[in-house]
């Protein structure tokens, strides 16, 4: 192999880019090293690492009830509503990949058309009160369960899959359940080992659901607490747990330590599923 | 009736296939096609005891009331404007991103660059509008104490209506430059090596191998990726606007997500609110479904 030279082009060019990425992680670092500052350090200069480092702040914010539950109800709707709603969707996106499906057209349709058109927050709000969804946990799953989208692109990897492998197994007797889940299920772990990654992360972040239908806190979702807390600036339920601290307590280290208790679960899996997330952008937008 | 018995028939032989799907149809019907017939609202008074089938229709008086409200147009307008900036500043921002990682030849430097870039995408809006209050703030953020220390005065990113929507298109591209560069450089990646060696041969420079390979190779996707943005200009991105507007920004980011969301659940006015959301999704369906017709015809690449 040749030896290349590094030009002077590609070194200005690495420049930008890593500028660029300091840009992208500098709110990042910041908020970090706030969450693990002491709160009576001064902030009258710029610094990117805690000045008196402590974990006060995070034992303050986890001995908090409400965040406790809120991350409780939070690893709930994730782990219950992403198996239910993977599950649901194979079942959707397996008949519809299938030619001989009856009406195959009108049932892709159906799931098609909510793609591009929806009723809209009001007349979907009242209904689900109407079906007694209001301050259920249920609500966090069901209205969300299945995603057009999401059945379209299972529904494009099941097409893939040869038919004469099924052929076999139909000869045998099995049914076309049986074929799927033993079969076919098997052979697309990648698709759905990506459809579980992509939804999973949704409900670890959604928030409009719960803000919207949950007014019991024993129901809440940590993004709502978190947003209370930070963009609200409800600080006042974290400082009667402990009123020796609330003295001290500077709410800006209180809020940065309450966002990091949000994001370290996803700062903690994303480096390793995002290559999932892109494969799945790709194949998205290639053939829908 | 002959057609009838010939369908159950075919139901019957695909019965299993059938029972897998029902979950399907069932959640399709409740949760997405009832709701739709709940947009009836909108032609009707709602009287709560009634509930929503059985209130009595009042024809076009809650589009008229809607189109003689000041606040509505405000809206209508503020979802048009920031959508449009975030289209002529958003839409170039990842192209440019995905060109310039693709001139990086070490890939483990490119890896980390993109994983990088692709954070933000992973947050959910309430977290980035805390990490962006923190980091803006004008008392305490690093990014006004930067500014004091050069003299400047601090900029106020969040309460100032003069700046707040650049605020807003700078951290849509924050957040979604790096995830939305992905298809560019999946496209990039497909341009033919053995032009830029015969280019090489050539002597040609650098810039002319951009403007004569690699932008043509992408132009179809560019095209593509443009006109989708074009459809999606009545979706305002209610997620970052909520979480990061206030009082003090109103009247230059309310948009009609947040407007419907205030009118409707804040203020109870639910077939005033129906009817302005039926309003925005049917603007949005006919671009979407023109915009995507066109994409077709251009190439092979559209949504389905």
């Amino acid at each position: 192999m040749k030896r290349r030279k590094i030009s002077s082009f590609e070194i200005i060019n690495i420049t930008i880019l890593i500028a660029f990425c300091l840009l992208v992680l500098l709110p990042f670092l910041h908020v970090v090293s706030l969450s693990f500052s002491a709160p009576e350090s001064s902030f009258v200069e710029i610094r990117f690492w805690p000045e008196v480092f402590t974990l006060k702040n995070y034992r303050q914010v986890l001995r908090n009830r409400d965040i406790y539950t809120g991350f409780m109800n939070s690893i709930f709707r994730t782990v219950v509503g992403t198996a239910l709603s993977v599950l649901a969707t194979v079942c959707a996106a397996y008949p519809l990949s299938k030619r001989n499906m009856p009406h195959k057209n009108f049932w892709t349709i159906m799931v098609v058309f909510t793609m591009f058109f929806n009723a809209g927050l009001i007349p979907t709000y009242l209904w689900n009160k109407q079906l007694g969804l209001m301050d259920n946990k249920l609500v966090l799953i069901l209205p969300g369960l299945i995603s057009a989208y999401n059945v379209v692109i299972a529904r494009n990897f099941f097409m893939g899959i040869p038919d004469s492998l099924e052929e076999s197994a139909k000869i045998d007797g099995a049914n076309d359940i049986v074929i799927f889940f033993r079969i076919v299920a098997p052979m697309s772990k990648a698709i759905i080992a990506t459809l579980a990654l992509w939804i999973a992360v949704g409900h670890w972040n959604a928030w409009f659901d719960s803000m919207l239908y949950i007014r019991d806190a024993s129901n809440q979702v940590l993004q709502v607490v978190m947003r209370r807390i930070v963009l609200e600036g409800q600080i006042a339920s974290l400082e009667i747990d402990d009123p020796l601290l609330a003295s001290t307590a500077n709410p800006e280290t209180i809020k940065a330590a309450t966002i990091m208790v949000t994001t370290i679960p996803i700062l903690c899996v994303y480096p390793f599923v995002q290559k999932y997330f892109v494969k799945g952008v790709i194949v998205g937008s290639v053939k829908g | 009736m002959k057609i009838v018995l010939q369908d159950l028939k075919r139901y019957y032989k695909y019965r299993y296939m059938m029972v897998m799907f029902l979950p399907a149809v069932v959640y399709f019907i409740v949760f997405k096609y009832i709701p739709m017939a709940g947009l009836s609202l909108a032609f009707k008074n709602f009287q709560i005891k009634a509930g929503i089938w059985a209130s009595p229709w009042c024809g076009l008086d809650n589009f008229k009331m809607l189109f003689q409200s000041p606040a509505f147009w405000q809206s209508f307008r503020n979802t048009l404007i920031i959508s449009a900036y975030k289209l002529i500043f958003g839409f170039p921002a990842p192209i440019l991103f995905a060109l310039l990682l693709n001139e990086v030849r070490q890939s483990k430097i490119k890896k980390l660059i993109q994983t990088v870039s692709y954070l933000p995408h992973f947050l959910s809006w309430v977290v980035l509008s805390g990490i962006c209050m923190q980091f803006l703030s004008p008392s305490s953020g690093p990014f006004n104490m930067l500014l004091k220390e050069m003299g400047l005065d601090p900029i106020f990113f969040l309460g100032d209506p003069n700046v707040f929507r650049g605020t807003l298109v700078g951290t849509h591209i924050w957040q979604s430059i790096g995830w939305g560069s992905i298809v560019y450089i999946a496209a990039l990646a497909g341009v033919d090596v053995s032009m830029y060696e015969a280019a090489d041969l050539d002597g040609a420079t650098r810039w002319q191998k951009m403007r004569y390979i690699t932008l043509p190779t992408i132009a179809p996707v560019i095209t593509i990726m443009l006109i989708l943005a074009v459809g999606k200009m009545m979706t305002d991105d209610f997620d970052q606007i909520y979480n990061l507007y206030n009082p003090g920004v109103y009247n230059v980011s309310e948009v009609m997500g947040t407007y419907i969301y205030k009118r409707g659940i804040g203020n109870m006015q639910y077939e005033v609110a129906t009817a302005m959301g039926l309003f925005q999704n049917a603007i949005a369906f006919v671009l979407v479904i023109g915009t995507n017709q066109i994409s077709k015809k251009i190439n092979e690449y559209g949504l389905w």
